[in-house]
């Protein structure tokens, strides 16, 4: 019985304490959390709250000054992720994760084909088929709704909505545990945005995903998320289930927050 | 100009020993790219400033050199080449590819087999064989270090999608000693087999990139590709028409504007060799097609 709920019943990543100064400044203080496996979390807040100082932070893109992330690799044990070498960071980054930029241009290689986006990932762990390669990426564009007819043109022709789509893909290629999205839905449109949300709805219960989505928009936040954090001048005030936080916010900047959002 | 007022070979001493440091080096780690001080040179970048610095730190009163470029020993480049080494270090100068101890090469391997002692340097105008998918320079040294060459295969990909077979015929990348992955320079595809378990040591000088580079001898270099798409080389599908040759590298040349052309083999040495041993080509444009070879 223990055994049977291990599994599910350990952290998938663990943030203890987590800061960052820059200087005098700090952009994260204290910030700590459990995230377990097939769970996403949405952390909300204002520009500059310090939201995607802690994206990078978690991602391991840049040293804590204080506190640690652990991470539980695919042999279940739980690692601190500052005691990974670069290659071990570097290979779980585009295996075991992925990160979703919120400009494409950054997460994406404009000048090469949709095919080719989509199989890197394949080929930096060493698949050598070419068939299969193209037979993955064909499967993959078909699932974020992208016509494999193509395959062959590169994002630069590529829609904004479908090049956000593009790079879900190419995520999500080597099946990753763990998903960053720093503002995935930001600079799209609200139908293209709404297609968007849908289809990462599905493909994270699908997958049984766990992800860290960092936004402003609370109805993402909504659409998307198990959990909730508020962040505020670098720091957690609030966190709770996401209609627990969004429908009775206990602190008043939260409350101030949710109050922001303009009636339909 | 007095030649006696240079130092044997053009470089000073100290630059030479900058130079074998950085040449010792990359023996060391086949297919590592070694930074070195690159020095101006009596000539434009491109011309082979990095084969002619390598080519002066290695050179001794007994070698004998060959110079070509792109197969040829009579071209400007190899011609003036030749000369300087013969005006500066005084060494014997040869086009014979069997009696060369040193060969200077842009673009081509000689056909007739190395032998053990031979030293091979080519001119290499872009070292970085990843340098055009990523051109951050700091990433692409870590994607070396870490053996990340995920990379190079989106390439050849890239190839297959839009042309439906690899379509790189030259600067094929390759993997040296399982390790590195290297630009074999601009050599045709034609010549990558040759470069595995070759008995004589190969040096690559990059001047304007100031990287040298080297396969040691008998180290096992294997071109990149797919298990459905394998490497296969390329020639005209054509004999040489002046020596019949039919395993040669081709050059093609155009004979008048009315598109008619002709085959000869790009190793002039090869060629003449053969010629002097009887073999005759057409010498008039044959019929051809063009298709890969195995």
């Amino acid at each position: 019985m223990a055994d049977r709920l291990t599994e599910n019943d350990q952290p998938l990543l663990l943030a203890e304490g987590l800061g960052k100064n820059y200087g005098r400044l700090t952009a994260c203080r204290d910030v700590s959390f459990a995230l377990y496996p097939g769970e996403v979390l949405a952390v909300v807040g204002e520009s500059g709250s310090g939201k995607s100082t802690l994206l990078q932070l978690l991602s391991a893109q840049l040293a804590p000054s204080a506190g640690r992330v652990s991470y539980r690799m695919r042999d279940g044990v739980l690692r601190d992720l500052a005691s990974l070498g670069e290659a071990e960071r570097r290979f779980l980054f585009r295996t075991d994760w992925g990160f979703v930029h919120q400009d494409p241009a950054q997460g994406l290689r404009m000048a090469v084909s949709a095919g080719a986006n989509v199989g890197e990932r394949l080929m930096a762990v060493g698949w050598n088929h070419y068939g299969r390669i193209r037979e993955a990426a064909s499967n993959w564009l078909d699932r974020v709704e992208i016509e494999t007819s193509r395959i062959d043109d590169a994002p630069r022709t590529y829609s904004g909505g479908m090049r956000q789509r593009l790079q879900i893909a190419r995520n999500l290629v080597t099946e990753p545990r763990l998903v960053f999205m720093d503002e995935p839905t930001g600079g799209l449109d609200v139908s293209v945005q709404a297609r968007l949300l849908d289809l990462m709805r599905n493909l994270v219960s699908e997958l049984g995903l766990a992800a860290i989505i960092v936004t402003h928009d609370l109805a993402v936040a909504r659409l998307l998320s198990h959990r909730v954090m508020v962040m505020k001048g670098g720091q957690v005030i609030e966190t709770g289930l996401t209609d627990q936080v969004l429908d009775d916010p206990r602190e008043p900047y939260t409350q101030l927050l949710v109050s922001s959002i303009l009636p339909p | 100009m007095n030649a006696t007022a240079y130092n044997f070979a053009y470089l000073d001493e100290q630059t030479k020993r900058m130079i074998r440091r950085a040449i010792l080096k990359a023996i060391a780690i086949p297919g590592y790219q070694v930074p070195f001080a690159s020095r101006e040179m009596p000539m434009p970048y491109g011309w082979g400033t990095g084969g002619v610095q390598v080519t002066a730190a290695i050179l001794g009163p007994g070698d004998v050199l060959k110079v070509i470029d792109q197969g040829s020993d009579d071209t400007t480049n190899a011609i003036s080449i030749r000369k300087f080494f013969a005006r500066t270090a005084g060494v014997a100068t040869t086009t014979s590819t069997g009696e060369a101890t040193v060969i200077q090469t842009r673009h081509r391997i000689p056909e007739a087999p190395l032998h053990s002692g031979q030293v091979l340097v080519y001119q290499v105008p872009i070292p970085e064989p990843l340098r055009f998918l990523e051109p951050r320079e700091t990433e692409t040294r870590r994607m070396h270090a870490l053996g990340e060459y995920g990379l190079m295969h989106v390439k050849l990909y890239e190839d297959i999608a839009r042309f439906g077979h690899i379509a790189t015929s030259y600067a094929y990348p390759v993997k040296v000693n399982a390790r590195y992955v290297m630009d074999p320079s601009p050599t045709p595809k034609f010549d990558n087999p040759k470069m595995d378990d070759c008995p004589a040591l190969q040096l690559f000088g990059a001047g304007r990139e100031k990287r040298i580079y080297a396969i040691p001898p008998h180290t096992r270099v294997v071109s990149l590709d797919f298990e459905d798409h394998p490497f296969t080389r390329y020639r005209f599908d054509a004999p040489c028409a002046l020596c019949g040759a039919d395993d040669s590298y081709l050059d093609e040349i155009v004979t008048d504007d009315r598109g008619s052309r002709m085959f000869v083999c790009s190793d002039t040495d090869y060629c003449e060799g053969r010629q002097a041993a009887g073999h005759r080509g057409t010498e008039s444009a044959a019929p051809h097609k063009e298709s890969a070879h195995g």
